[in-house]
């Protein structure tokens, strides 16, 4: 088994906030980013999928045709989006690091698992350099 | 859901690599440069990696204030622009970053409830770092 993993990047737009609260909560939890008015990120997505390399072309997968998937699935909806207004999954859940990781496993995992030969592993989600979050699915 | 929320934090710290077990022969054919009397330091990154459940109300494993602050008060405040040799932590572990790495663990193991620590991953310089799932972890690399 070999682990292959592309990188993508984004720039996109959110807030945090949680209708059920208070705005006082919202501002106790979320700090600054509750601004109603949003803020934004350069982020960074790493893909990694996991596979025996083909015996003939000695690829995992096809590493244009996994940006390509990367490009229609996630970047064509996240990039230069405003994720809380008009991203569908974020209408009703909170665009945290958390939730896009899980978010753009969602939108990958059918795509690549379908064509065979390697599934997906691990989606790391980097909101700055410094911050990012990840998710390996329910398994 | 379960997730992952990782976040990088520095500091700079000084250390010399030095075995009370080991001749000064022996020292300075295990250590190298690391071995200089006098220590040296390095600008460490501490990459922190809490799991858990995604809580439904906010949407995180673990909030970036609390994680903040947790590793500022029980690691950086210790070891940031401080000499590790002088930690009673390396009393009797040469700090290596290896065992850098296993100390920021034990400092961090069980303070994230209700997240799980998941591992620590210390970068020495941009070319070498080590990473400590804990004892009970079989995981490598991070990928499950």
């Amino acid at each position: 088994m070999v682990f292959l993993t592309r990188r993508a990047t984004f720039s996109a737009s959110h807030y945090y906030w949680n209708d059920s609260w208070s705005a006082e909560k919202n501002q106790q939890v979320f700090g600054r980013c509750a601004n109603r008015n949003g803020h934004g990120h350069n982020y960074t997505l790493e893909v990694t999928v996991a596979g025996n390399p083909d015996p003939v072309t000695g690829f995992v997968v096809d590493l244009k045709w996994l940006k390509d998937v990367i490009e229609q699935e996630v970047l064509a909806a996240y990039d230069h989006r405003h994720l809380n207004i008009e991203v569908p999954e974020f209408a009703a859940k909170i665009p945290t690091t958390e939730n896009m990781a899980i978010a753009a496993w969602q939108r990958l995992e059918p795509v690549i698992d379908k064509v065979g030969g390697a599934t997906l592993s691990r989606i790391r989600m980097y909101e700055t350099p410094e911050i990012f979050a990840e998710y390996r699915g329910e398994a | 859901m379960s997730a992952y929320f990782g976040r990088r934090y520095s500091m700079s710290s000084s250390h010399r690599l030095h075995s009370d077990e080991l001749s000064d022969e022996q020292n300075r054919a295990a250590y190298g440069k690391c071995n200089n009397p006098h220590g040296h330091g390095h600008n460490y990154i501490i990459e922190v990696l809490a799991g858990g459940a995604v809580d439904p109300e906010t949407g995180m494993v673990v909030n970036l204030a609390v994680l903040d602050e947790v590793v500022r008060t029980r690691v950086l405040d210790r070891f940031d622009h401080a000499n590790l040799n002088f930690d009673p932590m390396f009393t009797h572990d040469v700090p290596t970053t290896e065992n850098l790495c296993k100390a920021v663990y034990k400092l961090l193991e069980g303070s994230l409830e209700p997240a799980q620590l998941a591992h620590v991953r210390v970068e020495e310089t941009e070319n070498n770092f080590f990473e400590y799932f804990g004892e009970a972890s079989q995981a490598h690399g991070g990928i499950a």
